[in-house]
């Protein structure tokens, strides 16, 4: 199988779709580490399932502690939950299934995306090669 | 004096003595950067104790460290509480020195965003490890629909940690409670201004109710 190609291999963005069952296999910190060193390659990382809150948390806290002058501002980071109490449908408010953890996450390096913007139905990223 | 009035007494006196000695509870005043978290953990340590938190400024993350005062009493209706208020930096997910670099040399502005970084990340840290209750601020005049502040309140709940939403800064024209309310309506939000000291009665009724 080939390998994906880095930032360096060519004059792209590459971006990686992480998919909820390789997330399941993993350990918080080793999530955060495969999502860390994609974003300080460059790449745009979307995963299917988000994460937990705690892990979201870790994610941030360990982002901090990367931060380093002219070489890593930090991430852009956009999440949809797939449902919520205020947009699931009517039925499923009445069938009482209207919450649900899984979700859908972009993050990228703060300093290539331009804009990383949310509306109700979209996640849109404008993203710069530098 | 009777037997079950002596045991009475007694019982009452224990009780007294267990509450007065109780811990008190570390309240963490969290919010995105500039909601203007100094101004009102100055404002609440002022009220009670007579003493600051620390320095406020219009520049993003003024505040690099959490800062704690501790055994802040509050007294309403006869009924105390005592807090320690744990102000934090603003959280967020990003932090460019070139931001500060307008306002001072970039040696500053480098060392400031270092220390940012540091702060945010104990802050991150103390709020799985170390709060017992929130304050989550928020600046009314701007979007409060920001990813941090999702994640955050997201944090927050599922710890199931007591929050109250403060929406800060209704002494400015663009303010609006209701964009707050209609983001986070799981929540009860109280309209106020730390600045201005407007509406600190209900910000003391509200901390008492969620914390004591």
């Amino acid at each position: 199988m080939p390998e994906a190609r880095g930032k360096d291999d060519a004059d792209g963005v590459q971006i990686d779709l992480i998919s909820g069952q390789r997330m399941d296999e993993m350990a918080t910190m080793e999530k955060i580490r495969m999502i860390l060193d994609g974003v300080h390659d460059g790449k745009i990382v979307i995963l299917e399932e988000g994460l937990t809150p705690d892990e979201e948390s870790r994610l941030i806290e360990v982002t901090m502690t990367e931060i380093s002058p002219d070489e890593f501002n930090g991430i852009e980071i956009e999440t949809y939950p797939k449902s919520s109490a205020n947009n699931s449908s009517l039925l499923g408010r009445l069938m009482g299934n209207s919450e649900s953890n899984a979700k859908l996450t972009v993050i990228g390096p703060a300093d290539q995306i331009e804009t990383l913007h949310k509306d109700e139905t979209l996640i849109s990223a404008l993203v710069s090669r530098n | 004096m009777g037997l079950f009035t002596e045991l009475k007494d007694s019982i009452s006196r224990v009780t007294e003595r267990l509450f007065s000695e109780q811990e008190p509870k570390r309240i963490g005043i969290y919010g995105p950067p500039n909601a203007g978290k100094t101004t009102l953990a100055n404002r609440i340590a002022r009220d009670w104790t007579g003493d600051a938190v620390g320095a406020e400024s219009h520049v993003p993350h003024e505040t690099r460290r959490a800062r704690r005062k501790e055994n802040v009493d509050i007294e309403r209706d006869g009924k105390k509480v005592t807090i320690d208020i744990v102000d934090t930096p603003g959280v967020t997910t990003k932090v460019d020195y070139e931001e500060f670099t307008d306002e001072m040399s970039k040696d500053d502005a480098i060392r400031r965003s270092r220390e940012a970084t540091e702060g945010v990340a104990e802050a991150m840290h103390w709020l799985r490890e170390d709060v017992d209750g929130v304050i989550y601020v928020l600046d009314s005049a701007e979007d409060p629909i920001t990813q941090v502040n999702t994640m955050l309140i997201g944090i927050i709940e599922s710890r199931d940690l007591p929050v109250l939403i403060f929406a800060n800064k209704i002494d400015l024209e663009e303010s609006s409670v209701k964009r707050i309310e209609d983001a986070f309506p799981q929540h009860e939000t109280i309209p106020l201004s730390a600045k201005e000291g407007d509406n600190m009665d209900e910000v003391y009724d509200s901390i008492a109710e969620y914390f004591g």
